[in-house]
């Protein structure tokens, strides 16, 4: 921590610099690792409580995937740990819609938003746009205290009487907003409420430092063009993120009026259980409309940091530059414009104007343009290349292969006349799986793998990364691609006994099987966190600087960096961040001047 | 005990792999880092060209054998319409699908790092990103024209000589009115209701106005199969009651919301009965089913309801049989429900419910 008392550095970063760091010489174990300001220990507790989230969420999974598999089988284990939300060993009908909201929940909100860029944001902005910090050490600090209560509260919930929240992540009223339609709509969405405004709070205080970050303090040299794809990610991911998330809270507290104080926000003409209800005037509908205003951003929020980092580690360790950096930064753009443009397409069979329904279909199916564009830039990336296939080049590519597949189904989905069919089937739960749910944990994955190094100053086991990255990509493919046949058969979502259908029940060794291979790939995955925790502490040490042979600034810093990131000077930006394998050299730092015979790019 | 074997075993492969990648690591550091990474480097080259290869053969074998097992052809006129919309798309996405996913498994393949290769310097070419701007772009205009001609037709207003049936659920069933023969022609007309009125002990499940005359003649159906005429178009009015359900015709290829406050439509014509599906299927125990498609609580998964499809003739049978629900609300409240149309004043059914 020298650095701090180094007059030269403090009068020639000051722009850049906290006053405050000036007078931090020692720090307490609670300063460093508990309430620590330094963005990368703050990244590190959003990986951390993610892990443990993904943890959770994914046993969920396995546990309801046991219920579909097995409907006429009993399990006294669950008897065991859930009592009598299990009784006899078989997940009630209540429990299963339980844990399902849960398992939504805590991925798409816990894992793969706070996980996912509330990790690399905060790891990688400042090592990477050449910060010494975030623009807020403090409120970066309170984002993810705000993000820890979220979870406390999340957690409770698990732990009352009538269970948690049970109406789907989606919460849709009047079933969220009624206790008498369900037990999870009593106490426990009370808390599910409290818990997400929390998030929602910590997740804007993370979001307007990142983009304060980004736009006040990169390095010298570094202008916008020449951030890696990585920042561009995260930078566009906090815009959407700022600009959606209130709308959802909007959203929310109406619906905690309407169930705590008597309003009819989303309520009108019910009649439940033979009791009429005084609601009248309401709009059940207008609840999806505030819902998904945030819920289709969240996609993309979920998507582009992803994207950002398998540009990065593509081109990487192609040793090429990414191919159309200008046409990735373009689409990255124009994705984020038109997520706020086509939330609708969820709604098509709400009974939505049918017009209104043709305008969704045409900017739902315009996304599909820059997403088309990324993978083929993706694609000539790789083409000619010298590729070294590291653990997280591998998750890179099945990050691509995924959001392939994914994507092409969304093209079926998104259109109007085939959502009729098959919305709100097995097919949206593989579509949505498929493309945003495990292509973004790949992106995780590949994130978490190229840059613990950075984080860690040791590595992980790479022959276990490998291994975790076969049996997760085969595993992916085998549980979501049969999937979709369900749905095509036009099997509802969220059913979990069909034996009373006549139409649903010919999947019953299908089920099996996916059942079977989803245990398999979670063990896989607790592998992958003993490898993580494992590593840390007696990982194989870093030796060199640049273990990847990178040329972004993170790589510029001591291996195990301080809070404050660079002894001495932040280095001078003097090119962009992807010249590889140019003029016969394999990498030029970013830090290098422009050569004076050296071709522009 | 089995529970307990299961996990016996995955911790043992659990230690035994986790063994193995610790050696492996430090085998490599005696062997020398840059030997073992070329050598894992070209391991996992192959495995991703075999990945793709027995992927793809494996998307072709779970075609064989789950195309038998969905639903084979589609029972309704707008059906029809959404299938082929459903196989343009496919058609197009799996060509789109096998080009990349080729690619992108055969270039790390293909390019694997050798010492002999040095990689392109390749960073943008402004006509190929046009290229693949303008050919998807095209493409997806084909998709959203088809698509937004077949919306428009199945979205479009119901033929006049439609038949109309109010479909409401409500935790966890369907119940259905037909509105009889009160209009001009032998149309039916739906009588008004009013959902403080809902009284099933009186005989009034819907909440249904007595003094409204249009009332005196529908028939209100429950506890089992919905009839429709085949090759006659129906538009369906459809309602909730208590929290948002969606009435799901997967043979129909049909669905729509059921949303408590605001009713929403749809209509298609049911182009074969219910005998000639038991025919097709080969399934003596076939039945058209009407599924819940929007949670709804816990009994959501058995939300099911059942369609008879069958001749005008067959119908009129059924249907002859049928009493008008006001008849039947007039004898559970005998004598005076059926003259105390007060009551039934929405006025009326405010002041009575405070």
């Amino acid at each position: 921590m020298n650095i701090h008392g180094n007059p030269e550095v403090v009068t020639t970063h000051a722009v850049h610099h906290d006053e405050h760091h000036v007078h931090h010489h020692k720090e307490t174990f609670i300063t460093k690792y508990i309430f620590s300001q330094d963005h990368k220990t703050i990244g590190k507790q959003f990986l951390i409580t993610g892990i443990i989230w993904a943890i959770i969420g994914g046993l969920f999974s396995v546990l309801f995937r046991l219920q579909l598999g097995y409907p006429d089988q009993t399990f006294p284990i669950l008897e065991t740990i859930f009592g009598k939300f299990a009784e006899g060993g078989r997940i009630t009908n209540e429990f299963y819609y339980a844990l399902i909201t849960m398992h939504g929940t805590v991925l798409v909100f816990f894992v793969l938003t706070a996980g996912l860029s509330g990790t690399f944001a905060n790891i990688l902005i400042p090592l990477q746009i050449g910060a010494r910090d975030m623009a807020s050490p403090f409120l970066n600090m309170l984002s993810y205290w705000f993000f820890f209560m979220a979870s406390c509260v999340m957690i409770s919930s698990l732990f009352i009487s009538t269970g948690p929240a049970s109406g789907g992540w989606t919460v849709y009223p009047p079933l969220s907003a009624l206790g008498q339609a369900s037990e999870g709509s009593k106490l426990g969405m009370d808390l599910w409420i409290v818990s997400m405004a929390l998030f929602v709070v910590s997740s804007l205080l993370g979001g307007l430092n990142y983009i304060s970050t980004i736009l006040n303090m990169r390095t010298k040299g570094m202008s916008m063009t020449r951030m890696p794809l990585t920042i561009w990610a995260v930078f566009f991911t906090a815009v959407l993120g700022v600009l959606s998330f209130p709308v959802l809270l909007s959203g929310l507290i109406l619906l905690l009026f309407d169930r705590n104080l008597g309003t009819s926000f989303y309520l009108s003409d019910i009649v439940i259980n033979g009791e009429v209800l005084p609601n009248e005037g309401g709009s059940a509908i207008l609840f999806q409309h505030l819902f998904w205003f945030l819920g289709h951003p969240e996609v993309y929020i979920i998507l582009l940091p992803a994207m950002g980092m398998v540009s990065e580690i593509l081109s990487v360790n192609s040793r090429k530059p990414i191919f159309g950096y200008m046409a990735m930064l373009g689409s990255l753009f124009a994705i984020t414009i038109l997520a706020f443009l086509v939330w609708a397409h969820h709604m098509f069979v709400t009974g939505l104007n049918p017009f209104l329904g043709s305008i969704f279909v045409l900017l739902t199916l315009l996304i599909a343009v820059p997403s088309a564009i990324k993978v083929f830039n993706w694609l000539t990336t790789l083409w000619r290349g010298n590729i070294r296939l590291t653990p997280a080049t591998l998750f890179a590519i099945g990050f691509v292969s995924l959001f392939i597949s994914g994507g092409l189904t969304g093209i079926w989905l998104g259109n109007s006349t085939i959502d009729i069919h098959l919305h709100d089937t097995m097919f949206v739960v593989a579509h949505f799986h498929i493309v945003m749910g495990v292509a973004s944990i790949f992106g995780m994955f590949a994130g978490v793998y190229h840059w613990f190094p950075k984080m860690f100053g040791r590595y992980l086991n790479s022959t276990l990364g490998y291994i975790h990255f076969w049996v997760t990509m085969v595993g992916a493919y085998l549980i979501f691609w049969p999937m979709h046949y369900e749905g095509l058969a036009g099997m509802p979502r969220r059913y979990l006994d069909k034996s009373s259908w006549v139409s649903f029940t010919q999947f019953g060794e299908l089920d099996k099987m996916i059942t079977v291979v989803s245990i398999i790939v979670f063990a896989m995955q607790l592998m992958f966190v003993f490898n993580f925790f494992y590593s840390i502490f007696k990982g194989r040490k870093v030796t060199t600087q640049n273990p990847w042979g990178a040329n972004t600034l993170e790589w510029t810093t001591p291996i195990r960096p301080g809070h404050g990131n660079w002894e001495g000077e932040i280095p001078e930006v003097h090119r962009w961040a992807y010249d590889y394998g140019k003029d016969g050299r394999e990498f030029i730092p970013q830090t290098e001047p422009v050569g004076e015979n050296e071709k522009p790019h | 005990m089995q529970t307990l074997f299961i996990v016996a075993i995955l911790g043992l492969g659990f230690l035994i792999t986790f063994q193995i990648a610790k050696a492996s690591e430090y085998v490599a550091v005696l062997r020398g880092e840059d030997k073992t990474r070329k050598q894992t480097n070209r391991v996992n080259a192959f495995l991703l060209l075999l990945f793709l290869i027995i992927g793809l053969i494996g998307v072709y074998y779970c075609n064989e054998k789950l195309k038998g097992k969905i639903l084979g052809e589609a029972a309704s006129d707008h059906g029809v319409l959404i299938d082929r919309m459903l196989y343009i798309t496919l058609a197009i996405t799996f060509i789109v699908f096998l080009i990349t996913q080729i690619a992108l498994f055969w270039f790390p393949f293909k390019y694997q790092e050798s010492d002999k290769r040095k990689a392109y310097y390749y960073p943008h070419n402004n006509k190929l990103e046009l290229i693949w701007t303008v050919i998807p772009a095209i493409t997806l205009t084909v998709l959203v024209g088809f698509g937004l001609f077949y919306w428009f037709k199945i979205t479009g207003k119901a033929p006049k000589n439609a038949m109309e049936v109010e479909v409401i659920g409500s935790q966890f069933k369907w119940e259905f009115r037909y509105p009889g023969k009160d209009g001009p022609g032998g149309r039916g007309i739906f009588g008004k209701k009013y959902f403080k009125n809902t009284n099933e002990a009186n005989g009034n499940p819907l909440g249904q106005l007595w003094d409204d005359p249009a009332n005196h003649d529908d028939i209100y159906v429950s506890g089992e199969a919905l009839h429709l005429v085949v090759n006659r178009p129906v538009r369906m009015i459809i309602g909730a009651k208590d929290v948002i359900h969606d009435v799901g015709l997967a043979h129909f290829r049909m669905k729509m919301d059921a949303v408590p406050g605001t009713p929403t439509t749809m209509w298609f014509t049911p182009t074969k009965t219910s005998k000639q599906m038991i025919e097709e299927s080969g399934n003596p125990n076939f039945v058209y089913e009407i599924s819940c498609d929007q949670m709804c609580g816990k009994g959501h998964t058995g939300m099911r309801g059942t369609i008879i499809v069958e001749t005008q003739e067959e119908f009129d049978v059924w249907m002859a049989a049928k009493k008008p629900q006001y008849e039947v609300a007039k004898e559970a409240n005998n004598p005076q429900a059926a003259n105390d149309t007060a009551a039934a004043k929405p006025v009326a059914a405010v002041i009575n419910n405070k």
